[in-house]
């Protein structure tokens, strides 16, 4: 008999842009799911291994809306480099928390923050290294084309299990009552 | 003359009806649900969500305008026109700001219950990310036109119900906005009270009651348990609340 052939594992690449770190933590929060996952899976970019630019990938998913030129950047690569591409959570899809700011000025906002008690002199900070904000936050759809959403704020590790376990095994991805939520 | 009842059928299931029903109301007594927005039982029908849309005959119609008649045959629960509600329910996504996480609404929200029912996964177009006004300067009630879908629901209860028409709909195409009528424009000269209907019948977050937000813990809210298109007993029966329990006494009292 012939040994059973090894399986290719899946690579998976995941970021957090503009979002809190919710959502993987939601991932984490699979909890021992997270051994059979790794049989499944590995991981290339992402918080969790630390690698900081990606290779190809089969899935890439993103937390986080888009809110300054790094994360355009980062998004466009992981798009590049990935099969699937997933806006994981409510931040990915429609700018979520940070697009509150959507409706003020950009200046408005920094000169305020960075404004000095007492002397009100104003030192917004300029170092090349920081990237520069975008004039809005926008979901992540309207930067590159994305394949899967799972909404949730963030979604549960339970609605991230099924939907990363249809997606490994070949169904098609379904987030139905009462996985789907918003909050 | 026979005395059996008028009937018209929806998908092939044979609905009875009354003299005067539209056919929204005859399928939700008949416990026969299609979605909508600007619908409520105690209002006249207005018309204007167009999530209600069937085909009658073979033509495209509002369910909660088109009049019941014998022998109407409509179409429904099908893939095709369901398809079309979620693509509105996406343009009324991106139309306003509507962000769940933080609003209170969330779970009793009659938008997403619609959208969590037709799983809509994506607003799917570019949001417009409107600057619309918030009206914090009634003392009982807020007014935030970020979330408002211009159903009239609001304009057509202090019309038709209070008897005070504080709510309109001014603005054409993107700078529609509801107005309040008062010298100031601002909610709190206005004649609104907190028993009004009017500041009841929102199916959105958009016109809400002060100091009872989050009192429905998540697991006990009105859509958290079963979807929307389980719930028609509800929906053709619901009265507006202008006294809801979740006002908490001990607090009011603190405050």
């Amino acid at each position: 008999m012939n040994a059973p052939e090894q399986v290719r594992k899946l690579r998976i690449a995941t970021t957090s842009l503009s979002g809190c770190f919710g959502c993987h933590m939601s991932l984490l929060d699979i909890d021992e799911r997270l051994i059979e996952l790794a049989h499944l899976v590995e991981f290339d970019r992402s918080p969790i291994t630390d690698i900081k630019h990606c290779g190809h990938c089969d899935v890439a998913l993103i937390e986080g809306g888009v809110c300054n030129a790094e994360n355009v950047h980062v998004l466009r690569e992981l798009r590049a480099n990935s099969k699937v591409l997933v806006a994981l959570g409510a931040c990915a899809i429609n700018g979520g928390l940070p697009a509150q700011r959507n409706n003020l000025d950009v200046r408005r906002c920094l000169t305020q923050v960075y404004r000095a008690e007492g002397s009100g002199e104003v030192q917004v900070p300029n170092d090349p290294e920081l990237p520069l904000l975008l004039e809005k936050v926008y979901p992540i759809n309207e930067i590159v084309r994305v394949d899967y959403f799972v909404p949730g704020c963030p979604p549960s590790g339970d609605t991230i299990w099924k939907f990363l376990t249809d997606l490994l095994t070949g169904r098609t991805p379904r987030i139905e009552h009462p996985m789907l939520k918003f909050d | 003359m026979s005395d059996t009842k008028d009937t018209f059928t929806i998908d092939g299931q044979i609905i009875e009806f009354d003299h005067g029903q539209t056919v929204l109301q005859a399928a939700l007594n008949a416990g026969v649900y299609i979605p909508h927005l600007c619908h409520h039982p105690e209002l006249k029908p207005n018309g204007s969500c167009k999530l209600c849309t069937v085909t009658v005959n073979g033509r495209n119609g509002s369910a909660c305008t088109q009049q019941a008649l014998p022998g109407l045959e409509v179409e429904n629960n099908t893939p095709a026109i369901n398809d079309r509600r979620r693509v509105l329910l996406q343009m009324l996504f991106v139309e306003g700001n509507h962000f769940c996480p933080g609003c209170e609404k969330s779970g009793n929200c009659q938008l997403q219950a619609l959208a969590y029912d037709l799983e809509m996964l994506t607003p799917h177009f570019r949001h417009s990310f409107p600057d619309r006004a918030v009206d914090a300067s009634h003392p009982d009630i807020w007014l935030d036109r970020n979330r408002c879908v211009m159903c009239e629901l609001c304009v057509r209860a202090s019309r038709d119900l209070d008897g005070k028409s504080v709510f309109m709909l001014a603005g054409r195409g993107p700078a529609s906005q509801v107005v309040v009528d008062s010298p100031s424009g601002l909610l709190k000269d206005s004649a609104l009270t907190l028993d009004d209907k009017a500041a009841h019948v929102c199916p959105v977050g958009a016109i809400l009651p002060k100091r009872t937000a989050f009192k429905v813990p998540i697991g006990d809210r009105q859509f958290d348990d079963a979807v929307i298109s389980n719930q028609t007993d509800y929906l053709a029966t619901r009265r507006i609340d202008t006294n809801p329990t979740t006002t908490d006494e001990s607090l009011a009292e603190k405050v």
